[in-house]
């Protein structure tokens, strides 16, 4: 079987700090991260590998630096990496991303696509989806647990209320939860086996030119624009207490409880 | 020439979603500033007696398509109907309810009939001048707010977050109904459902919590989770818990709350040793009372509480329980 | 020169962290408290390779070096120095000397196994009567068909009763000194080879520390390491490599130490004041911290001379001096500022202020690293 994983490098967002004074996002140190649910995507895509034997090739479009992130998933136990790379990609939206993508998808073999569920600096989880649609692939998204037999995979898909068992024939897309499992680590030797030969691939334009239109990649392929942005301010200060006993904190709570009529 | 708002009401199990309502709402008071109308679309099977409901919260028109096909969510079958239903109509506008069908729709549907995509937004406006649609919401781990614009392609879609609108009041009105028939084949369906299985409310969804109990990092322990849960069981309250403390690993990930988890509007948020990162606030600032206990004078979450106090958790907790239980036994 | 990581030192460093972080922090307090050996910590740095960092695949090591080693063993301490002396000794005491001095078969028998993990290792010189003088061996090997005998005994030893292979130092000629020593490959569960008993020791407290008894011990003649009479000289070579990983280890103490402390002096208030906003504080820590990035770069510089095929031995006596009595400086320190909080076990400082004093005792004491280093200067 090949499995080819779509991932994205994010900047931590956890680790993203507002400039108190000039309200802008401090950048700075921030590390990039896998996406957290792509990285599930690579463990499903791993797991996969462990139990049936596949080929597990990981995919990510972004700037050079992005190669950090497939070194990690080589380092995690992929077979092979693909940086998606060209000044002509950049200011994608999600639609010209996903037409990017998929233009390089078809150069290439596959049973099964994974990617995460979201991304979060984006947050949108539309790249999944619109890539199945580039590849007129059936997908499931929002997949939370699933095994594979005799082809077929069989899918927990996950809703608010409820959830499906599905069964889907590959080739197929999926969109993995970061609720699927925990990701392994890497492995000592799978970090200087992923820098030791060239295992990352890098494709530019050029490469897969006839498979997407340049119309509909990068910046002018992208449909919508960012308008402006701008920072939430906080709420008023509410009430702030330092310097108190553990005693007087209780009485502060339990007297706001109150005032609010929950106990 | 496009117009109008087209609305994608969703239902399940032939009840409406509480965001179709709200969409509507919303795509009404869009279509007045336009000069239009809010055509609402139903998807499913053995819907159509739903269509009256929406009428009466706003909509001028139902377009409805029912078919064995459409009668559980996937994906294919329902962007074949709706992007049908989306060429006929050519609408200016598309709202979408940011559920997990929602979110799993609207891209597979505008990436197939060649327009943009905003996801999850939280405000959404007229531009005065341009008339152009303005979509707006958190990005960045809810860091920042963005205001994305689609200039060149129609419709202008977008999905919303559910909970953010406001419903329109009920009216009894007269709208048109109307059927679309979908030319279904069988290879529409790629996908087999096999079981459906609705989750049991044992242990309450937090976002349906009034009382949430939270701990971060400075909990330090799955074992000094403990503690929460006892205050948690005085107060009739559900745990939940930062991104830091999902992933050291305290607590189970369906009680994230943030960005990359859950957003929630209780009553009562109590947020134990929580920083307060900006990601963790997207998903917890709109609860009604905030109470932030952290060592941490300088912690950001005091920013956003109602009730900051600087203290030590694990000393504060056990005595509010005894506190609280000392309270209801009066 | 290049003061940076490379680019694979960095992913290693991204791991070792985090596994250090998830894995090993949550149970550095049980692990000191209950005296603890942590089992499931080796079982689990096995499965991704921390226990053959610097050995080559084709012995089923990570094909990583001693720098990624020195990492490992530094991030590991800085929130567990048991767990981080584990891996010292496991990987320099044992695997290491039958790397660089084993047979084909012996290490095809023994380093695979240990590269792996499947295989804890430890290594025997100490004895009673011989520390710092580890000349002065009493332990006999005596040939006598296709074994050679072992009798005596071993002190001091870590990871004693939890290794499945030990390197053991033993006299078969004792008419000639230190040139009389050889170097075994000994095995858990061999005939006449006991566990002795478990030091009670002042920190690194979940590390097995015990005596190793060896009465008439029979060991296969093809399981000597070398040649007879080479046993000195590995395992001198041995504790060259094995400071690098105590120098790692110190290291990480004094800097999970400083860590720790910066965190709790941004919190702790006194005079209305936060601790950190105190110039003594400001003061205590920068030159902490200076002392600690000095110390890495000794450590750092010995892992890469090491590598390179270039003398260390000089290098690893620097780093461990230095990083070792940085460790024991810091620590206090650390618990100073502290304060009462800081004696107390709610905090980690002063695990950690108990676990840095080993680091300036063992694998050499500061003064034979003095001597090393003296020789290396050519004033002896």
């Amino acid at each position: 079987m090949k499995i080819i994983v779509c991932v994205k490098q994010v900047p931590d967002t956890t680790e993203v700090k507002l400039d108190p004074v000039k309200g802008t996002l401090i950048r700075e140190g921030v590390p990039s991260i896998i996406n957290p649910d792509d990285k599930s995507g690579i463990e499903a895509a791993l797991s996969l590998k462990d139990q049936y034997g596949a080929h597990v090739t990981v995919l990510t479009m972004g700037p050079p630096q992005a190669d950090a992130a497939l070194r990690e998933a080589l380092a995690m136990g992929c077979d092979e990496a693909i940086l998606l790379t060209d000044r002509m990609f950049g200011g994608a939206d999600t639609w010209a991303t996903a037409s990017t993508i998929a233009g390089a998808l078809k150069t290439m073999e596959f049973d099964l696509i994974i990617t995460g569920r979201q991304a979060i600096d984006g947050d949108t989880a539309q790249v999944g989806p619109q890539i199945a649609e580039r590849l007129n692939l059936p997908q499931v998204s929002y997949v939370e647990e699933f095994k594979c037999e005799d082809g077929k995979l069989f899918l927990k898909r996950q809703f608010e209320d409820r959830y499906q068992e599905l069964e889907v024939k590959l080739p197929a897309l999926i969109t993995t939860l970061s609720e699927l499992n925990k990701p392994r680590y890497m492995t000592v030797g799978g970090v200087f086996d992923a820098y030791g030969e060239d295992k990352v691939k890098t494709i530019s334009y050029q490469d897969i030119k006839d498979h997407v239109d340049v119309a509909n990649i990068g910046l002018k392929g992208s449909p919508t624009r960012v308008f402006k942005s701008f920072t939430k301010s906080p709420k008023a200060l509410g009430q702030f207490h330092d310097g108190v006993t553990t005693d007087q904190a209780v009485e502060l709570i339990v007297s706001k409880l109150k005032e609010k009529f929950i106990i | 020439m496009s117009a109008n708002v087209l609305i994608y009401c969703e239902q399940r199990d032939a009840a409406l979603q509480k965001v179709s309502l709200e969409l509507i709402g919303k795509g009404k008071e869009l279509a007045d500033t336009l000069g239009q109308k809010v055509i609402a679309v139903l998807l499913g099977k053995n819907i159509s007696g739903l269509a009256q409901e929406l009428i009466d919260h706003g909509a001028d028109e139902v377009i409805y398509a029912d078919h064995d096909y459409l009668a559980d969510y996937l994906t294919e079958p329902f962007t074949k109907a709706f992007s049908a239903i989306l060429k006929e109509q050519d609408p200016e506008i598309v709202l979408i309810g940011a559920t997990s069908i929602g979110r799993d729709l609207a891209p597979r549907t505008a990436a197939r009939i060649h327009t943009g995509l905003t996801a999850d937004c939280t405000a959404l406006d007229i531009d005065p001048n341009t008339k152009g649609f303005l979509m707006t919401r958190p990005a960045f781990g809810g860091n920042i707010m963005a205001t994305i614009i689609c200039p060149d392609h129609k419709p202008q879609m977008a999905t919303v977050r559910p909970g953010v609108m406001v419903v329109r009041k009920k009216e009894a009105h007269k709208g048109v109904i109307r059927e679309f028939t979908v030319d279904f084949q069988p290879e529409d369906i790629n996908v087999k459902i096999l079981n459906t299985v609705k989750k049991s409310n044992k242990r309450k969804d937090i976002t349906e919590a009034k009382i949430l109990v939270s701990g971060g990092r400075g909990v330090g322990s799955g074992e000094n989770f403990g503690a929460l849960r006892s205050l948690a069981a005085a107060l009739g309250a559900e745990i939940s818990a930062s991104r830091g403390a999902v992933d050291l690993e305290y607590v189970e990930k369906d009680r994230q709350v943030g960005q990359t988890g859950k957003t929630v509007r209780p009553d009562l948020y109590f947020a134990f040793g929580i920083s307060g990162a900006i990601q963790h606030v997207a998903g917890m600032e709109s609860s009604e009372l905030i109470i932030a206990v952290n060592k941490d004078a300088e912690a950001q979450i005091f920013q956003y509480a109602d009730l900051g106090i600087v203290g030590d958790l694990h000393k504060v907790i056990p005595k509010l329980v005894d506190a609280l239980t000392a309270e209801s036994s009066t | 020169m290049d003061f940076n990581l490379s680019k694979e030192h960095k992913l290693a460093q991204e791991l070792f962290k985090k596994f250090a972080e998830i894995e090993v922090k949550p149970l550095a307090e049980e692990t000191d408290e209950k005296e603890e050996f942590p089992d499931s910590t080796v079982k689990k740095m096995a499965k991704i390779g921390l226990l053959g960092i610097p050995f080559p695949k084709e012995y089923h090591g990570a094909g990583g070096d001693n720098m990624a080693y020195a990492i490992c063993v530094e991030e590991l301490s800085k929130v567990c120095a048991t767990t981080g002396v584990i891996v010292s000794a496991h990987t320099s005491l044992c695997s290491s000397p039958i790397y660089e001095f084993g047979t084909p078969a012996q290490k095809n028998k023994y380093l695979k196994k240990l590269a792996t993990g499947e295989y804890l290792g430890a290594f025997g010189l100490t004895e009673p009567g011989a520390g710092t003088d580890s000349a002065m061996q009493t332990t006999t090997a005596v040939l006598d068909g296709d074994n050679y005998v072992l009798n005596g005994s071993k002190f001091f030893i870590t990871n004693a009763g939890k290794a499945d292979v030990y390197i053991i130092i033993a006299m078969t000629d004792k008419s000639k000194g230190t040139k009389g020593c050889s170097a075994f490959i000994v095995e858990k569960g061999y005939d006449g080879f006991s566990i002795g008993k478990k030091e009670k020791k002042m920190g690194i407290k979940g590390s097995a520390t015990c005596e190793l008894i060896f009465e008439n011990c029979p060991v296969p003649k093809e399981n000597l390491l070398s040649t007879p009479g080479s046993g000195f000289k590995i395992a001198m070579k041995t504790l060259d490599g094995g400071r690098i990983g105590i120098a790692a280890q110190a290291l990480g103490i004094a800097q999970g130490a400083i860590d720790c402390t910066i965190a709790y002096v941004k919190e702790r208030k006194q005079f209305g004041k936060r601790l950190s906003q105190f110039q003594n504080t400001q003061f205590q820590l920068a030159d902490m911290q200076t002392k600690v990035d000095a110390a890495r770069l000794l450590v750092y510089r010995a892992a890469k001379a090491k590598d390179s095929g270039a003398p260390y031995g000089a290098y690893a006596a620097m780093a461990k001096l230095f990083a070792s009595e940085t460790a024991s400086d810091v620590t206090r320190r650390c618990v100073q500022l502290y304060g009462g909080y800081g004696y107390t076990r709610e905090y980690p400082v002063e695990r950690m202020m108990r676990d840095a004093k080993i680091t300036e005792i063992y694998e050499g004491t500061s003064e034979v690293q003095k001597m090393v280093i003296a020789a290396a200067l050519k004033v002896n």
